[in-house]
């Protein structure tokens, strides 16, 4: 697979690795968060901690969509499913996330609720067109790369006049949670421990550019490394953070300029910008309310939002007051501080934002490298 | 947190749409994101969406820099993947 | 009325015992997988072991109810599936399939044209693997009731080995063969729902084993456990076996074959084809040092000519399967719940 199996190569991962371990300070420890869930789940998979010194330490930050999504969210998705003549059009992320009463959009399916699952909004939009007798929701979640695909069938549904479409709007934005972050892991008060740098989100990056991680080299003084998805981007990244700390700098570099330019997809950008304005505020799951931080359909399009569309009750679902995710999530604690982790909590029955979704950081920890804790205990 | 696969464009369609190829594995995107892509370019897909062209040039001097970071180093031959 | 196997659906006086279903057994059941025990016409099938398996031999058996979807894939369908699938179950044990049972489901307005098709299938493929289908049962539901049709087969077989391939043999330091590529099942059936077109088809590896398996216990090899990675894929098959042997397994990921369009799929899907389905693969324990002769038996069968070693069996009290990866880092393979689902993030 072109561009794809270069930067998985063995050989060139085994010399990344061995000029990290050679550049590394002795005795020092390098913490280093991914923000993205994608390169949790590529961290684990390709079992890069086993191949990295000892002393670089990555925390998984909050960058999985699914995770951060609030349970009330879920129950809402479940609702509008549950509505006579809808069909709820979801991804295959969203179909076993528990909601507010451990239900979930496969078990509402199970029950009678017309749940399908697509691959594409492109799926959704399509069925619309094709099923004109039935109401039609697209459940829309993700981070700036998923938000153009949504804005598209927006304006599309609108063109083509569409009577019986609308989505659910759940997309988030990046630069504030990294901004949140960023003030957890500085002030006094946050608890999220000190972080030397950021490996950069990959796709969300071809969208925005790098221009919006400058906060972080500018006003926290963190450097940012923009990052592919593949082992050896990982690696690579790693290594161009390790020799930003060991030189005292904090700048944004772009390791995966192959796919990502400094002022990103603009026509994506402005797409957005037509279709959707921002929240004043929404509640982050596992860190709490965040202003301006997503993103809900423009007054011109209210037609084709389903919150403005349908009326469903809004929940207010409490977490196992056990579960560490809101500390795991902002880098705070690991998953194996967490005494629901491995035991109650597993990808078969999440109880945490973390395990639900196979890049949250409880869910790669567990399904991945689980063997850690064992050999631990 | 996103997928996103590099596949080679092998045809152009109406309304925006496009054949995309992945490993001998075709399938049809949408290029409404993206401008002046042509068959034999590379783009980034997601959902179902190309949301870049990649830059196969950029692509080249990344595998090349991995190499040069080891070669600069001067460490020893590696062997083969063990 | 007169059965019309071109343009006739089915309907519930084919499921009510009388005449209607006479016509429709006799024209085509019967008619496709005719043989003399079916043609007795009994509702039973008396089957005599050869005496060339001794005089108190152990017999496998086993049965499988089919219910995929979509009914036609690219590389087999529903009927040559429920032929294969059974067959494998009851020749892992290392026993020659003989005999199969075939019991239907069928769904009110089912197309008579396409049950017809999947019956030859099953004949041919019930041919193919040497075994007959000597008695059945034929049901129909009102519409809406059965995705189509639904299919039971049962298997009995004789064994030919002593002792028998069991998870009890497995030990540590074994070696672990697969027969060929991993995930092409899978992939076929999520190629023809979800609309993906290949440069060059790819199709299930649907096929009977009882060939391969006959001919690896001919070799003389000591095999101690097979079994075939079907739903779950190869993850919950090692899952299961590394469990109930108590033993850990280790993999080594640059070892497994996965054919490059499978591959392509995994990654546009965001899949893992450790956890696809497989319709013609086997796994195989050996101690090492059989592995080589295994190995050479394996690969003289059509169906065994892509086998290779993809791991081996160690010592871990957790029963841990675990990968080494490409790039050289050990993760764990894990045993999902329920199915796989693609995924965006």
């Amino acid at each position: 697979m072109k561009y794809i199996e270069e930067f998985r190569d063995q050989t060139t991962g085994q010399k990344l690795a061995a000029v990290i371990a050679q550049e590394v300070q002795e005795g020092r420890e390098y913490r280093f968060m991914e923000f993205c869930g994608g390169h949790t789940h590529a961290i684990f998979r390709f079992g890069l901690p086993d191949i990295l010194p000892t002393n670089i330490r990555m925390i998984h930050g909050p960058g999985c969509p699914v995770c951060v999504l609030p349970m009330s969210r879920i129950d809402q998705a479940i609702a509008f499913a549950k509505l006579p003549n809808v069909t709820l059009c979801c991804y295959g992320d969203m179909m076993r996330v528990p909601g507010g009463q451990r239900t979930s959009l496969i078990k509402a399916k199970a029950e009678g609720a017309d749940v399908k699952m697509v691959l594409s909004p492109h799926d959704a939009l399509t069925f619309a067109q094709e099923n004109p007798h039935r109401e039609v929701v697209f459940f829309a979640i993700g981070f700036e790369t998923t938000t153009p695909p949504t804005a598209v069938i927006l304006k599309q549904a609108a063109q083509l006049g569409l009577k019986n479409f609308s989505v659910s709007c759940n997309h988030v934005l990046t630069p504030p949670a990294l901004k949140w972050l960023l003030d957890s892991c500085t002030s006094e008060q946050g608890d999220t421990p000190p972080l030397d740098g950021f490996v950069g989100p990959s796709h969300v990056s071809a969208i925005i550019g790098t221009k919006p991680y400058e906060i972080a080299s500018r006003d926290y003084g963190k450097p940012v490394v923009i990052t592919g998805f593949e082992p050896l981007d990982v690696l690579q990244a790693i290594l161009m953070l390790v020799r930003q700390v060991n030189a005292g700098e904090s700048k944004v570099e772009n390791e995966y300029s192959r796919a990502v330019t400094q002022d990103g997809n603009i026509k994506a950008q402005k797409l957005m910008h037509e279709v959707f304005d921002l929240r004043d505020s929404f509640e982050w799951r596992g860190l709490g309310v965040i202003p301006h931080s997503a993103l809900k359909i423009r007054e011109s399009y209210a037609t084709y939002d389903a919150e403005r569309r349908y009326d469903v009750p809004v929940t207010a679902p409490q977490e196992n007051p056990a579960c560490q995710c809101p500390a795991i999530l902002r880098g705070a604690k690991e998953p194996y501080d967490c005494k629901l982790f491995g035991k109650v909590c597993t990808p078969d029955n999440p109880m945490g934002a973390c395990m639900v979704s196979s890049e949250g950081g409880c869910a790669a920890a567990y399904s991945y490298g689980r063997k850690r804790l064992k050999e631990a205990s | 947190m996103c997928l996103a696969i590099p596949a080679l464009i092998t045809k152009l369609m109406d309304d925006d749409r496009a054949i995309a190829n992945v490993a001998g594995v075709n399938h049809e995107i949408s290029l409404a994101l993206v401008e002046g892509v042509q068959v034999g370019d590379y783009v980034m897909v997601h959902v179902g969406y190309a949301l870049s062209k990649l830059d196969q040039e950029e692509a080249q001097k990344t595998l090349k820099l991995f190499d040069e970071m080891y070669e600069a180093g001067g460490y020893p031959k590696l062997g083969a993947a063990s | 009325m007169k059965l019309d196997l071109e343009k006739g659906r089915v309907d519930l006086t084919h499921g009510s015992g009388g005449r209607a279903m006479h016509d429709l057994i006799s024209n085509l059941f019967a008619k496709h997988f005719d043989n003399p025990l079916l043609a007795e016409g009994n509702d039973q099938a008396i089957c005599k072991i050869p005496e060339s398996y001794g005089s108190n031999p152990c017999l496998s058996v086993s049965t499988d109810s089919f219910v995929i979807s979509p009914l036609f894939f690219p590389g087999g369908n529903i009927g040559n599936l429920a032929v294969h699938g059974t067959v494998n179950d009851v020749a892992l044990a290392g026993a020659k399939p003989l005999w199969l049972t075939a019991g239907f489901i069928l769904e009110e307005g089912f197309p008579l044209v396409d049950l017809t098709k999947i019956v030859a299938s099953m004949a041919q493929a019930a041919q193919e693997a040497d075994v007959q289908i000597v008695t059945g049962d034929t049901k129909v539901v009102p519409k809406g009731k059965a995705d189509g049709l639904f299919i039971n087969t049962t298997g009995v077989g004789v064994v030919l080995v002593d002792p028998l391939p069991s998870v009890r043999q497995i030990e540590v330091g074994d070696a672990i063969i697969i027969n060929g590529p991993i995930g092409d099942h899978a992939v076929a059936i999520m190629a023809a729902r979800e609309n993906l077109k290949f440069d060059e088809e790819l199709l299930s590896d649907c096929a009977s084993l009882n060939g391969l398996i006959e001919a690896m216990v001919q070799s003389g090899t000591v095999i101690h456990a097979m079994r075939d990675p079907t739903r779950g894929g190869l993850s919950a098959t090692l899952n299961e076996m590394a469990t109930s042997a108590k033993v850990g397994i280790h993999l080594d990921e640059a070892a497994i074959p996965v054919r490059p369009a499978v591959k392509g799929v995994c990654e546009i899907l965001g899949l893992d084809p450790l956890n696809l389905a497989n319709e013609g693969k086997l796994i195989a324990f050996c101690p090492q040092d059989q592995a080589e002769p295994l190995l050479q038996a394996m690969r003289a069968h059509p169906l065994g000519c892509e086998a290779v070693v993809i791991g081996h069996t160690t010592d871990n009290p957790h029963c841990f399967v675990e990968m080494k990866t490409k790039l050289g880092g050990v993760r764990m393979v894990d045993w999902l719940t329920g199915d796989q689902l693609p995924r965006i993030c």
